[in-house]
This record gives structure tokens, C-alpha cells and sequence, in this order.
């Protein structure tokens, strides 16, 4: 239960980076800090006590193997996920160049004046 | 047991670098923080049985450090922010903060406890999953046969995305198109 809470304080911490912060790479960074926490949260989820990995390997007993083996299934989704979000984090990062090109600035604030 | 220790010290550096993250005054250093909570992140995926989204975390973790790097090392490295400025200052924020791990550590409770999962759907990939697929590794069974669909789409996810940033990023078409303007004000 703890681990469920510290996780979500990470969350918590990239959130507050997203809303408050004036620097746009800190708004990024905020994002990824909160992709991390929703990963690690679908894993924990699906750990299972003293559970090994969802791999078989050749000296192992097929029966104890299904028993013990952690849930397969986030594991799966978070795979895409985490390649999904370096993808996106490649557009943010491209359009923040672009905004610096065009304003000068990477702040939030002077970017909204300057526009009038 | 000991396993449970290690996850909570692991968890708590990784609170810490993402504080520093935040309230650090350095665009660089912040940038190269995040990395360290991103390779915790990963040893943390090592001890939860996970060992390819390890790997993937890695790699990926790589690439970002080196987008971000790029997106910071050109351009003033100071973050904006007045001195003053920190998380204490922001009294509706701290409250707003209050309340949402307030509810949180409440509805947390209603969670199955932590390392006892639900199997109802796993379970079957489980049972079925070296007889229907014949892949030793389950999660590429999953991704590759049970849910193929799933990954089709998250590919057009991923293509998009890269499309999309590429053709923000792109020059040549841009300053072809400022030419053409410049040559229809001329005429």
C-alpha cells in the first residue's frame, strides 16, 4: 500500500511541474516524470509475491511456472507505452525548439504577452 | 521482505531526483536528473520481474536524455523562475496537493493489497500460452498474438507522433514557401 502512495506522490511531483512551472522543458520534464509513475503503477499492480518472470526457461516446471509467474499482461501494454512515450516526447521537444526559434524564450508567460 | 525494502528505498531516490527536477535552477542539471530517475525507474522494473520493459526503459531512457540535451544545451540554461518562487510559497497549490493524497491514500485501500494480483484475464495467456503461440517469453506472446491488434494500433500511435515531429522540424519546405511568398509580394 505504501508503494501505491509513494508512486502516486511521484505523479503528484510531475503534476505540480506541469501546472506550476513558467520553463517549458520543465513542463516537459513533468510530463515524463508522470509517464514514469503511471508505468511503474500498471507494474506493481501486477506483481505477484516472491513471483519470477514471465519466462520459461528450460529447467523449469510448467505447473509451478503458471502459479508463480507475475501478471503478463501489463507488462505487455507498458512495453508500447514506454516507445510510445519517446515518441511523444520527441514532438514536445520539436515544438519547443520551434517556440524558442520563434519567440526567443522558453518562458510561458513572456510567450502569452508577446503574442498581445 | 527484502525485496519490499529495496522497492521503497528505490522509490523514495526516485521522489528525490524528481524534487530536485523540479526546484533545481539549471535546465542541464535537471535534464540530466530526470535520466537518474528514469535508470532507477528501470532496476525498479529488474526487481518487479520485468525484465524487457528493463531493457526497453534503458534504451528509451537514452534517446530522451539525448532529446532533451538537445532541446537545452544551445539556449540559456537558467530556469525562470524568481528566487522566492518554490513550492512552499503556493499556499492554494500545497492545500490542492493536500487534498489529493488525502482521497488518494484513502481509495488505495480499495485495491487488491500489494503482490496479489487479479490473474482473471492473465491467467488464460498463462495456461494456454505455450500450447497456442509456443513462445517461451509470455509478454511476446501477448504483444505479438493475443493482443497483435493492440500493438498495430499503438505502432500507428508511434508513427504519427515521430511524423508529427518531423514535420515540425523540417526547414527546406518552410524556406521554399517563405520564397514564394517573398516572390508573389514582388510581382
Amino acid at each position: 500500500m505504501t508503494l501505491y502512495f509513494l508512486n502516486f506522490v511521484l505523479f503528484i511531483i510531475g503534476l505540480y511541474a506541469l501546472v506550476a512551472k513558467r520553463h517549458i522543458v520543465k513542463k516537459i520534464l513533468g510530463v515524463s516524470i508522470m509517464e514514469y509513475s503511471v508505468n511503474l503503477f500498471l507494474i506493481l499492480i501486477g506483481f505477484k509475491k516472491s513471483g519470477v518472470a514471465p519466462i520459461l526457461m528450460k529447467d523449469m516446471d510448467l505447473s509451478t511456472f503458471i502459479k508463480t509467474a507475475v501478471d503478463p499482461l501489463p507488462q505487455a501494454l507498458v512495453l508500447t507505452s514506454i516507445v510510445i512515450g519517446l515518441g511523444t516526447l520527441a514532438l514536445m521537444v520539436a515544438m519547443a525548439i520551434r517556440i524558442y526559434e520563434r519567440y526567443g524564450t522558453f518562458d510561458m508567460h513572456e510567450i502569452n504577452r508577446l503574442r498581445g | 521482505m527484502n525485496t519490499l525494502v529495496l522497492l521503497h528505498i528505490l522509490l523514495g531516490f526516485m521522489i528525490i531526483g524528481s524534487l530536485v527536477t523540479v526546484e533545481i535552477r539549471n535546465m542541464l542539471s535537471a535534464v540530466i536528473s530526470v535520466g537518474a530517475v528514469g535508470f532507477a525507474l528501470s532496476i525498479m522494473f529488474l526487481f518487479l520481474g520485468a525484465p524487457d520493459i528493463a531493457i526497453t526503459q534503458v534504451i528509451v531512457e537514452i534517446l530522451s536524455l539525448i532529446l532533451l540535451i538537445r532541446s537545452t544545451i544551445n539556449v540559456d540554461n537558467m530556469a525562470i523562475e524568481k528566487r522566492g518562487e518554490h513550492v512552499l510559497s503556493n499556499r492554494a497549490t500545497l492545500i490542492f496537493i493536500g487534498i489529493i493524497l488525502a482521497f488518494a491514500w484513502f481509495s488505495f485501500h480499495s485495491l487488491r493489497p500489494f503482490g496479489y494480483p487479479s490473474m482473471r484475464v492473465s491467467q488464460f495467456y498463462l495456461n494456454q500460452g505455450l500450447k497456442e503461440v509456443g513462445a517461451t517469453n509470455f509478454v511476446t506472446s501477448v504483444i505479438l498474438d493475443f493482443r497483435a491488434y493492440d500493438t498495430l494500433g499503438e505502432a500507428m500511435v508511434l508513427f504519427t507522433s515521430i511524423s508529427g515531429a518531423f514535420a515540425i522540424l523540417r526547414r527546406w519546405k518552410r524556406e521554399q514557401h517563405k520564397d514564394f511568398l517573398r516572390i508573389d509580394r514582388e510581382h
